[in-house]
Parts: structure tokens; sequence; C-alpha cells
């Protein structure tokens, strides 16, 4: 039978639990209850005078047609980052899965795009797509295929969606290749003998068992998309052009730091913080009781 | 370890054990003063040379040059300072900026700074366009520093290939549109021309350089209640020209900002619109001979008058010593001088702030040498600046640069009309002022 921990002291578990808690009240819940006081008010840039004008802020938020296109925006964009990224990055890994010369290097090398920070990806990205210089629009311009961003929202926002799949793959073929160590080669082989077809061998053994690891990584890439993008929009086209690429995520920085319109991006992030934690909820809620862990 | 490094080492660790033991001494009897900016690269070499020319030419201050990110993020850093209570002695603040500033009751207005210690200035010496731009009230509240102006840069090559004359660039809109067609006929360059900051070049500039208004109560210069204006007739005009020409290729949208350059430098365009600070990116970038000319003109019926400026100016923060301020007005006085205005002009392509610098780069012939130089100036001084021309004050002006160049790239993809796209443009732009004016009022 094992033991139970219990603390001679019983202060000590207090102690020992301090400091993240200091860390989460002060990094966490300080600013998140600041945002909450801000949203309700007005305030100028230096902070001198605060005005309370009640649930103005977030009234105007949801009027706004802007702000509506922002939505929708997010969501195309999130709901593109997750998809393209999953089926990418599981694609990849079914490929550095097999046995083949030299696989550690592959390995390794698909890790690294995770290595470059977001707005470097982004940069990166927007070299090769940019209409002047960039190698994408060049090389496809002499079959007299126009490519340019600034003129058409639709390549825009493929090119954000594309550099900000880009820079969340490796950390997705990491999953998934520890994933597919776990499928049992027995039952595939057994499944072979049968005459099951390969497709049908993935779609029967080898998805079930990535599960999991495919709920996980959902979850990791729609909060990805949601708020860590910030660096990749601003790196490859600030939002433009019009309000095409515009995210909540930016635009609440946008408000606040560049405008200084503190008030409407505190509004701006409380409506953040209620999708993230509607979304864990409907995740763990709904979706995770059809997944097998088995 | 050879003998010879082990020596480098041994002075340089000496050398540092000086310095250690001189510095809290230089230190003590130095204030030091708190200068941010936004100057990277070559601008930031120089904004430093200046320090260092200041800090030895006396021993009484110590000027701390920081470079604090881009103009945004100097502001942002600026304000989180004066919220904690420890704001910059003095920083650089872009011209977007300046009703923000104005309005914020944390800055010391530059000329009672100077009033109060007894430091005199002749502001009368200051380029109209250039001081205008900073005045609240007939007094100067911050201190002009680098101040550029939109110019017209083209390709003498280009115009050569084309059976134009280099030296007679375009002068009107309808020129240009001429040069163009024969320039693209010729299949000189895929696009004629393109501009970089496309709200400040084609609308703030436009509007002043015909003496148009681009918002209410003299550009908002005379109070918060400020409504924009380009929707009326000269607005829509210009960028229905603009749409029309884009579609056919004449005109080609560069993107935001400074983007837009390589257009330029690549041979994508003949003719670009830019700041003339560009001229020292393109001294490096453009391999073929160029040269500068004044913005083109729509001519009758409207005058044409002065272009308004951009860049940023240096403002004093309340909140230091008597020391400390005293630092912050030698400082200044000494960055009016007009030796330093001379090899600041000279050094970054922003326009001399003092009529003295520039009558004596004048006598000295640098303009002959550098005619590029010049355009921006005659183009600043081309009249007495009036309503519609000293320059533009609103209190979200960031936000409504961005609302008008978001509705400018939906009208060039053709999502909507020129019409439609200004007008929400006035709308969403007017809201934001509502509610900055709700602020102070």
């Amino acid at each position: 039978m094992p033991e139970r921990g219990v603390f001679r002291n019983r202060w000590l578990p207090y102690l020992l639990v301090l400091p993240q808690v200091v860390i989460t009240a002060v990094f966490f819940f300080w600013p998140a209850f600041r945002s909450l006081y801000l949203s309700f008010y007005r305030t100028d840039p230096f902070g001198l005078r605060l005005i309370y004008v009640g649930w103005r802020n977030f009234q105007q938020l949801f009027t706004s047609p802007q702000y509506h296109k922002v939505i929708v925006n997010t969501v195309i964009f999130s709901i593109g980052v997750t998809l393209l990224g999953l089926a990418l990055s599981l694609a990849i890994a079914v490929l550095a899965n097999q046995k083949i010369k030299g696989l550690g290097f592959y390995r390794t090398a698909l890790l690294w795009p995770y290595g470059v920070a977001p707005p470097v990806a982004g940069i990166i990205w927007m070299f090769l797509f940019h209409p002047t210089y960039g190698l994408i629009p060049y090389s496809l311009a002499p079959y007299g295929i126009t490519v340019n961003w600034l003129n058409s929202p639709t390549v825009a926002m493929l090119l954000v969606i594309i550099s900000a799949t880009w820079a969340q793959l490796g950390y997705n073929i990491a999953f998934f290749i520890a994933g597919l160590q776990l499928v049992p080669e027995s039952l595939l082989e057994a499944a072979s003998v049968d005459g099951a077809s390969s497709f049908r061998r993935f779609w029967s053994i080898t998805f079930p068992v990535l599960s999991p690891v495919t709920f996980f990584l959902a979850v990791m890439n729609l909060t990805y998309s949601l708020f860590e993008t910030f660096g990749v929009i601003h790196s490859v086209t600030r939002g433009g052009p019009g309000d095409a690429t515009q995210i909540l995520v930016y635009k609440a920085y946008q408000d606040g730091f560049v405008a200084f319109n503190l008030g409407s991006s505190a509004a701006q992030s409380l409506v953040l913080m209620a999708i993230a934690i509607l979304l864990t909820f409907v995740q763990f809620r709904f979706i995770e009781r059809r997944v097998s862990y088995e | 370890m050879s003998g010879h490094s082990k020596r480098f080492l041994h002075g340089l660790l000496t050398l540092v054990l000086l310095l250690a033991l001189m510095a809290p001494g230089v230190m003590a009897q130095r204030t030091t003063i708190v200068f941010w900016h936004a100057m990277s690269g070559a601008l930031g070499e120089a904004v430093q040379y200046l320090v260092d020319t200041f800090n030895e030419s006396q021993d009484e201050f110590f000027v701390e040059a920081v470079y604090r990110g881009s103009y945004e993020e100097t502001m942002v850093a600026a304000v989180a300072a004066t919220r904690a209570g420890n704001p910059p002695h003095i920083v650089q603040v872009y011209e977007v900026g300046t009703r923000q500033m104005l309005d914020s009751g944390v800055i010391y207005p530059v000329y009672q700074l100077m009033a109060d210690y007894g430091i005199d200035i002749d502001w009368d010496a200051f380029i109209g366009p250039v001081r205008g731009y900073y005045e609240f009230q007939g007094n100067l509240y911050s201190m002009p520093f680098n101040s550029s102006s939109p110019i017209m840069y083209y390709n003498k090559d280009a115009f050569r290939a084309a059976g134009l004359d280099p030296e007679k660039p375009p002068t009107t809109w309808q020129e240009l549109e001429q040069v163009c067609r024969a320039i693209l006929e010729a299949g000189v360059t895929r696009y004629c021309f393109s501009s970089n900051w496309p709200s400040w070049i084609m609308l703030e500039n436009m509007h002043a350089w015909h003496d148009q208004p681009f918002a209410t109560l003299s550009n908002g210069f005379d109070g918060l209640g400020v409504e924009l204006l380009i929707n009326g007739e000269f607005g829509l005009m210009q960028v229905s020209k603009l749409a029309e020409w884009h579609k056919e290729g004449i005109y080609q949208y560069g993107g935001r900002g400074s983007g837009a350059s390589p257009m330029f430098s690549n041979g994508d365009v003949a003719i670009f619109m830019e700041s003339s600070a560009g001229i020292a990116g393109f001294r490096n970038t453009a391999n073929f001979d160029w040269g500068t000319a004044m913005l083109p003109h729509w001519g009758e019926p409207y005058e044409k008058v002065n272009t308004i400026i951009g860049g940023a100016t240096l403002w004093a923060m309340r909140g230091h010593d008597d020391a400390g301020n005293r630092g912050i007005a030698e400082f200044f006085k000494f960055l009016a001088q007009t030796e330093n205005q001379v090899w600041w002009h000279k050094n970054t392509g922003y326009v001399p702030i003092t009529v003295t610098a520039m009558e004596q780069l004048e006598a000295e012939g640098y303009f002959d040498e550098h005619p590029e130089q010049k355009t921006a100036l005659l183009q600043l001084t081309h009249a007495e600046p009036r309503a519609n021309t000293r320059g533009v004050r609103l209190g979200t002006f960031v936000q409504v640069r961005d609302i008008i160049e978001s509705q400018l790239e939906n009208i060039f993809a053709g999502l909507v009309s020129p019409e439609q796209g200004l007008n929400q443009a006035v709308q969403q732009a007017n809201q934001t002022l509502r509610e900055y004016q709700m602020i102070y009022e």
C-alpha cells in the first residue's frame, strides 16, 4: 500500500505553493481585474482622466460592423490555422514515421521551424510574398498570374494563415510522431494479413490511437491562433489590406497600445478571455468524451 | 594565450578600473538628462553624434540618449514611464501624437521652459510650417527636431528610355498622367508611380498643397470638435483619380508606412512620392540617375500653397528638478544652433528648422551640389502657412490614418467605390474623434 504523503508542518505546503500563487496573482489575476475595471471607463493615455462610461465600450464593440468583421476574420483564421496545421503535420508525421534512410535527420529538420519565433516566421513569408521583391509573385509573373496581397484580401488571409501554420508545424509534427510510436505494430501487421488496405489500416487503427494527441493539438492550435499570432500579423500585414486580416488579439493591441483607447482595448481583452474560457469548456465537455484514451 | 593578447587584456582591465574610479566623480558633477528617441540605424548614429557633441561642449549636463524602438513603441514607453512616475526628461514623439501630448498635462511647453530658465531663442527664425505644426495658441509647445515633407522622386534613366526630358519632371497631375502613359507605352517600368505613407501624402498633403480643408476647425487646430472633410469634392476627385489610375496600372498601391520604397529602387515604378527623409536611403539603394521635384498639383482652380511636415519633435516632460529642466533647455538651444541644424540636414535629409540654417546652406552652395535636398524646403516655404496648410491636429490621428488607409485599400482592391470608402472613413474617424473629445470636454 502506498504511503500517503503528509506534511509535518501545516504551513509548509502553503509556503511551497506560495510562489506559484503570487505569480498567478500578479501576472494573471491583477491584470485581469484591471482590465475588467478599465473596460467600464474611458481614459486618456497618461491616466490622468478616468470617466465612467458603463457598458458603453462593450456596446460600441458589438454594434460596430468593423468589430463583427474582425470576429469573422478571427474565426476563419483560427479554423484555417488549426485545420491546415493538423492536416499537414499529420501527413508529414506519417511520412517521417516510415523506415527510411536518414530518418533522424529528417525528424530533426522537421522540428526546426518551431525554433523560429512567430514574427520571424512572418517576415520570412512576407519576403516570399512581397509584391515587389517576393519570390512567389516574381516566379508567377511570367505566367500572367499576379499575386499581390496588398490588393487582395483573400491572398492576404491565405498569407497570414500559411505563415502562422508554418511557425507551429514543428510542434505539431513532434507530437504526432510521438503518437505514431504508440500504434501497435502487431495490430497493423494482423490487419495487413487480413487484407486491409493501407488507408483502411490508417483510418481504423492509427487514427483512433492518435485521437488523444489530435485532440490535444486541436486545443493547442486554436489557442495559439487566437492568442499568440500577434507577431505574425504584426510583421506581415498589420491587419490590412482594409481590415482583411485584422483579428481580435491584434485589434486589442492596436486600440490599446497604438491608439491609446485603453477602455475599448480592455473590453476587447475581456471578450478574448470569455472566448478562451468558452472554448476550453466546450472542448473538454463535448469533444473530449468522444476521444478514446485507450 | 600569447603574451601579446595578455598584455592587451591587462591594459583593458586597467582601463576599465580607471574608468570605474573616474565615473562617479564625473557623474556626481553632471546632471543626467534622459532622452528617449526612435531613431535607428544611420539616423540613430546622427542623433548620438549631436548628443556627444553637446556632452563634450560643456560639463554641467550629460544627455543620455536611449533608443526606445519605433515611434509607437517610444510613445508607449513614455506613457508607461510617466504613469509610473518616472518620465524621461525628453521624449521624441511623432507628429501624429501631437494632440495627445498637448492635452496630456504631463509636458512642459517648450516656450515656457525657455522663458522660465531665461534662455533666449529666436522663434521667428523657425521655418513657418515647422513652427506652425507644433504651435498651440501662438506658442511653441515642443522642440522641432526631425521634420520632413513629401516630395516626388523620379527615375531620370526611365525618363530617357521613354524619350522624355529627364530635366523636366511633371509639375501637374495632368502632366504626370501624360508622362506615365509614355513610360508605360515604352514599356520602361511595370507601373508608373507609387507612394509611401498614403494618408499623409495623398490626402493630408494634397489637401494642404491645394489649400483645401482636410478637417473642420482649421484642420483641428481650433478645437476638439473637429470632423474630417476628405469626402468633399477635392478629396473625392483625388481618390477617384488614383483609383482609376490604379485600375489602369499607372498607379500601384504600395502599402502603409514606408513599405513601398523598394518599388522605386527596384525600378517597378518611375515616379515615387515619399518623404524627403527618404533621400539618404535612395542614395544607397537606387543605383540609377534620379532626381526630386515638387509634388504634382492639379492647377486651376486650386491655388498652390505649401505642403505640410511629418516627422517628430522633442517634448520636455514635467516632473524634474531645476537642474534637469535647465539641462533640457540648454540641449534644445544647442539643437537649434545654425551649425547643428546644417549638420543635421546634410547628414539625415530632414529639413533645417531655421531660416538662418537654410541661408547658410544656400551660401555654402550646398544646394547646387545637392539640388534634390532643396525640394522639400521649396515646397514648405512656397507660401505663408494658413488654416488649411499649417498641419493637421487630431486626438486620434494614429487611428484616423489607419482608418483612411484601410478604406483606401478597400477602394483600390475594388471592394467599395471611392465615394463609399471615403464616406465610411469619415464616419469611422469622426466617431473616434468624438470619443476623444469626450475625455477632455
